[in-house]
């Protein structure tokens, strides 16, 4: 039957617990095209609103470069994870495409800075390297074997940037070969592989074991939390060092998500929060680094009001302003005026200039529906590990989005991070592109016709029948 | 665990509705306070993105735009900057604008609702209509004359067309190059603290914002006054004047600069600017008549608009007879501008009636169709048809055989009246040489030009000599221009 299901593109009728085992890969092909073609017209536009021929900005390399690459990616995703979630892959291409048009639009306000073309090389890589996830990764659960590698060499990558001097006040780059990467990107997935990994081994012992402190509440066996507590406190610690104010809140928001996703545990979440609280202030107030970008997300005019000019908040939130509920069109805004930063950290000033509220809300939309079917997927797979790295991956996106756009819309302090797919920055287009893999191979799992429903416990040897739907 | 994936999903929902709400409210509730804070360049950019529309004189630009290839694209250029500044006035990047560049600021800037025939259409595309023009009243070669005449002395023209209101010259000497003040930059600050520094006053409109005591030019509104108000019926009738004159209820003893105003005619006292003899006949007309006659004229009026504002002349209301006796023959508090004083001459060239001056005739698009015509519009009358025949005949009489005969123009028919204003502690000040005129063709039908002329640091001639000798010729050399190219 399951081999039967696999075959069909259109659900059939009639069996219910089976009726999503339909691959989509058609509708998959034809958003990505949609995805493309939004993108290379972007690309279009900004070169007319430039100097009105689109000189400055060749459309035809950038289509025909966005253009393969999405075709690649299609093609490795349809030919081994036929069964995957047909948004995750179009949504990806679609914000990549648009970071590319946004950052060659600010490199024609800044010539001086070109960053479009290295984004391109770093997005073609990205793509490489979510063929060679899919192609090498069969099964999620493989990676489960790896936890403790996973966690000493994101330890490793972490610690790295101590030894190379500080950009614009974070430790967080590594210089190398005229390269420079931010390992802490790649970190994040390794630390969600072992969270995954080890909370779903410990799943049972922390969930129901422990001292009854009062009433519900009971402390957590510290003979299990006890490791995956030294090794978050170690990566925020080294964070903390590092001044990668952005990773460490991010690395903290993911510990508290899987813990609980884990164990259910609502009072240790709230415990949780509450000494994050703590630790964030204290931070805040006595890290000079830190408590500088506190002072300008209370008041991002105070340099204004000292005649100093405005700083990047300001001048983000000037950009916001001017773009208002329709934006100024791709090309005729000002978000240059951000400076140094206006294509990574700021780069969402710029859409939300010149695509308005109306662009910036379809943009977040995008980004909260990559992080759903991320859940969708964690909410079907059956087995622990593959549900909580699904949720860990998923939860990375939205944090990282939560953190970086609200920092830049002043909704809480700003942090340096990237924005997923959309900032410049090459480390974190190749992470984002491997997170996306990760999910695409998770929700294939999950979407994958089941053996029989007797043995439909979920946490069985992997689908092996279905391959042979596929081929 | 299902259930607590489903509450971090719903977690992560609102962090996106906190983000959402977030962007909604920067970019919507507080758009327009982020856009009209002071240190948002947007507003700026966006003002100097386009070249500005030109100021034209005679169908010529005298101002331009160049590209400065920086944040601030356009910066503005100016022909003959210092000729044309007291019209044109400085448009700055960093200073902001003054005179036509702010009255006509949002034609020239390209932000008029009336540049486009769609405004909607712009709103659309997000474009914006080219700046347009500026067409001024002035008459480059009257405007040259004045300039010329002045010759760098401290002083100010104004020229204007009696029946029409059309002003044809506004010259303030010294004058300075608004193009210094274009740009940003130290060169335009250090321009901006020199100019403003400079005791000269380069920058001061003497035409427009600068007030003199009129001196003996008054003296023609007082005749007006007392003829109007029928004090004086017949202006060769000898007056009961002693010279000096004994101000009232004082013991202070007026004296003239002139010989023979002993009991002169109110004609003889024109002719020869007797001050015994016109302060006699203010005194007689009475406050309320002066002052009514002063304010028929444009005296203490505070809303002439050319389109610039223009400075309030004075004419106390509230005076003791004394005073009333010195402010008839414009001294004591008695101020006004150049360009009131041309108003004066041209009210009498104009029968009586003064039509409002004005110095933008109409603002076009940059293909030059129409946006906006100004219109003439009278501002009064100031006094009877009657009356201002029998004034122009007297100061036809200043200029054929008087004090005035420097302004003397062959083949027209000119009046005139000189004047002389002392001024500072004592009067001790060098006196500030005046001279007003009117000028019509030889069987034109109407007056070509009225003008009023002011010399701030004339020789040290005291009397009137020093209003013909160093106001007079300049007035005459400003007439001589504007008849021929008068084109009625």
């Amino acid at each position: 039957m399951t081999a039967l299901t696999a075959k069909v593109t259109e659900p059939a009728p009639p069996p219910p617990p089976d009726a999503r085992a339909a691959k989509r890969r058609g509708i998959e092909l034809t958003l990505l095209a949609g995805a493309v073609l939004i993108s290379v017209l972007g690309h279009l536009y900004v070169g007319l609103a430039a100097d009105g021929k689109s000189t400055r900005a060749p459309a035809a390399p950038y289509a025909a470069g966005l253009g393969g690459a999405a075709l690649i990616a299609h093609l490795a995703v349809r030919l081994r994870a036929p069964y995957a979630d047909p948004l995750l892959l179009p949504i990806a291409v679609l914000l990549n495409g648009l970071g590319l048009v946004l950052i060659q639009r600010l490199d024609l306000a800044t010539p001086g800075a070109p960053g479009a073309g290295d984004q391109l090389r770093w997005s073609a890589l990205g793509v490489v390297l979510f063929v060679l996830v899919l192609v090498l990764l069969r099964d999620h659960r493989t990676l489960q074997r790896y936890a403790y590698l996973s966690v000493t060499a994101a330890l490793t990558l972490m610690l790295l940037p101590v030894f190379f001097p500080a950009v614009n006040g974070a430790h967080i780059w590594i210089r190398f070969a005229g390269l420079s990467f931010q390992p802490g990107e790649f970190a994040k997935i390794l630390l969600a592989l072992f969270f995954a990994a080890y909370l779903a081994a410990n799943r049972t012992a922390l969930a129901l074991t422990g001292r009854r402190l009062f009433w519900k509440l009971r402390l957590l066996p510290g003979r299990v939390l006890g490791p995956i507590l030294a090794i978050w406190l170690l990566s925020v610690g080294v964070l903390v060092l590092e001044r990668d104010l952005g990773t460490s809140l991010l690395f903290f928001g993911l510990f508290v998500i899987m813990l609980f996703t884990a164990t259910g545990r609502i009072g240790w979440i709230a415990i949780g929060l509450l000494l994050a609280a703590l630790g964030a202030y204290a931070v805040g107030t006595l890290e000079p680094h830190v408590h500088s970008r506190v002072q300008d997300w209370m008041n991002p005019f105070a340099s204004i009001e000292r005649g100093d000019g405005p700083g990047q908040l300001a001048q983000s939130l000037f950009a916001f302003a001017a773009g208002g509920l329709l934006g100024a069109g791709l090309g005729h805004g000002q978000s240059f005026l951000i400076g140094f930063a206006a294509k990574s950290d700021f780069v969402l000033a710029t859409a939300g200039e010149e695509l308005g509220l109306v662009g910036l809300t379809a943009i977040l939309l995008l980004y909260g529906l990559l992080v759903s079917r991320g859940f969708r997927a964690g909410l079907a797979l059956r087995d622990p590990f593959g549900r909580l790295l699904a949720t860990g991956l998923a939860s990375i996106v939205a944090l990282q989005v939560f953190v970086i756009a609200g920092g830049v819309t002043g909704l809480i302090p700003l942090t340096g991070m990237a924005m997923p797919f959309l900032a410049q920055g090459g480390s974190s287009v190749v992470t984002n592109w491997i997170i996306v893999a990760l999910l695409v191979r998770l929700s294939d799992s999950a979407r994958r016709p089941r053996p029989g429903p007797g043995d439909g416990s979920g946490d069985g040897p992997a689908p092996a029948p279905a391959r042979e739907g596929s081929a | 665990m299902i259930r607590y994936i489903r509450w971090c999903a719903y977690f992560c929902a609102l962090l996106l509705a906190a983000l959402l709400a977030n962007v909604a409210r920067v970019q919507v509730w507080e758009s327009a306070a982020y856009g009209a804070n002071p240190a948002n360049k947007r507003p700026a950019i966006d003002r100097y993105a386009e070249p500005r529309g030109d100021i034209l004189v005679d169908g010529r630009p005298v101002t331009g735009s160049r590209d400065s290839r920086q944040l601030l694209r356009y910066e503005r250029t100016y022909t003959d900057g210092p000729l044309y500044a007291p019209v044109t006035g400085f448009s700055s990047q960093t200073y902001g604008t003054s005179f036509v560049e702010r009255a006509e600021d949002a034609v020239l800037s390209g932000t008029d609702p009336g540049l486009s025939a769609f405004p909607l259409w712009y709103d659309l595309s997000r474009g914006r209509p080219g700046g347009g023009n500026a067409v001024t009243t002035l008459r480059a070669a009257v405007q040259q004359a004045a300039y010329r005449g002045l010759g760098g002395k401290r002083g100010a023209v104004a020229a204007v067309e009696p029946a029409t209101g059309r002003i044809l010259a506004l010259v303030s000497s010294p004058s300075y190059d608004p193009g210094l003040l274009s740009g940003t930059g130290t060169r335009v600050k250090a321009a901006w603290e020199r100019l403003n520094a400079d005791p000269t006053r380069p920058m001061l409109n003497r035409a427009l914002r600068e007030t003199y005591p009129p001196g003996s030019t008054f003296k023609i509104v007082t005749a007006a006054a007392a003829l109007d108000a029928g004090v004086v019926t017949d202006v060769d009738a000898p007056t009961r004047t002693p010279d000096p004159y004994r101000l009232p209820g004082t013991s202070t003893l007026l004296p003239n600069a002139a010989e023979g105003c002993a009991e002169a005619s109110m004609a003889e006292a024109v002719q020869w600017s007797c001050n015994t003899v016109m302060a006699d006949i203010g005194v007689r007309v009475g406050l309320r008549g002066m002052v009514e006659a002063a304010e028929r004229f444009g005296f203490n009026d505070e809303g002439l608009r050319i389109p610039t504002w223009v400075s309030r002349s004075d004419f106390d209301t509230d005076m003791s007879p004394d005073q009333l006796a010195l402010s008839s023959i414009g001294q004591f508090n008695t101020k006004a501008t150049p360009l009131q004083m041309a108003m004066v001459a041209a009210a009498v060239a104009n029968g009586g009636e003064i039509r409002t001056p004005y110095l933008v005739d109409r603002t076009t698009q940059d293909d030059g169709s129409l946006v906006r015509r100004t219109g003439q519009r009278t501002l009064g009358r100031a006094m009877s048809p009657a009356t201002a025949l029998r004034v122009q005949e007297l100061m036809v009489k200043v200029v054929e055989d008087g004090t005035g005969r420097n302004a003397a123009i062959p083949g027209a028919l000119v009046g005139g009246k000189t004047g002389t204003a002392q001024h500072g502690v004592g009067n001790a000040g060098t006196p500030y040489a005046w001279f007003i005129a009117w000028a019509r063709g030889q069987d034109a039908p109407q007056p070509a030009v009225a003008v009023a002329v002011v010399v701030e640091d004339a020789s040290a001639v005291r009397g009137d000599i020093s209003g013909n000798g160093a106001a007079a010729p300049i007035a005459r050399a400003v007439m001589e221009a504007a008849l021929r190219t008068h084109t009625p």
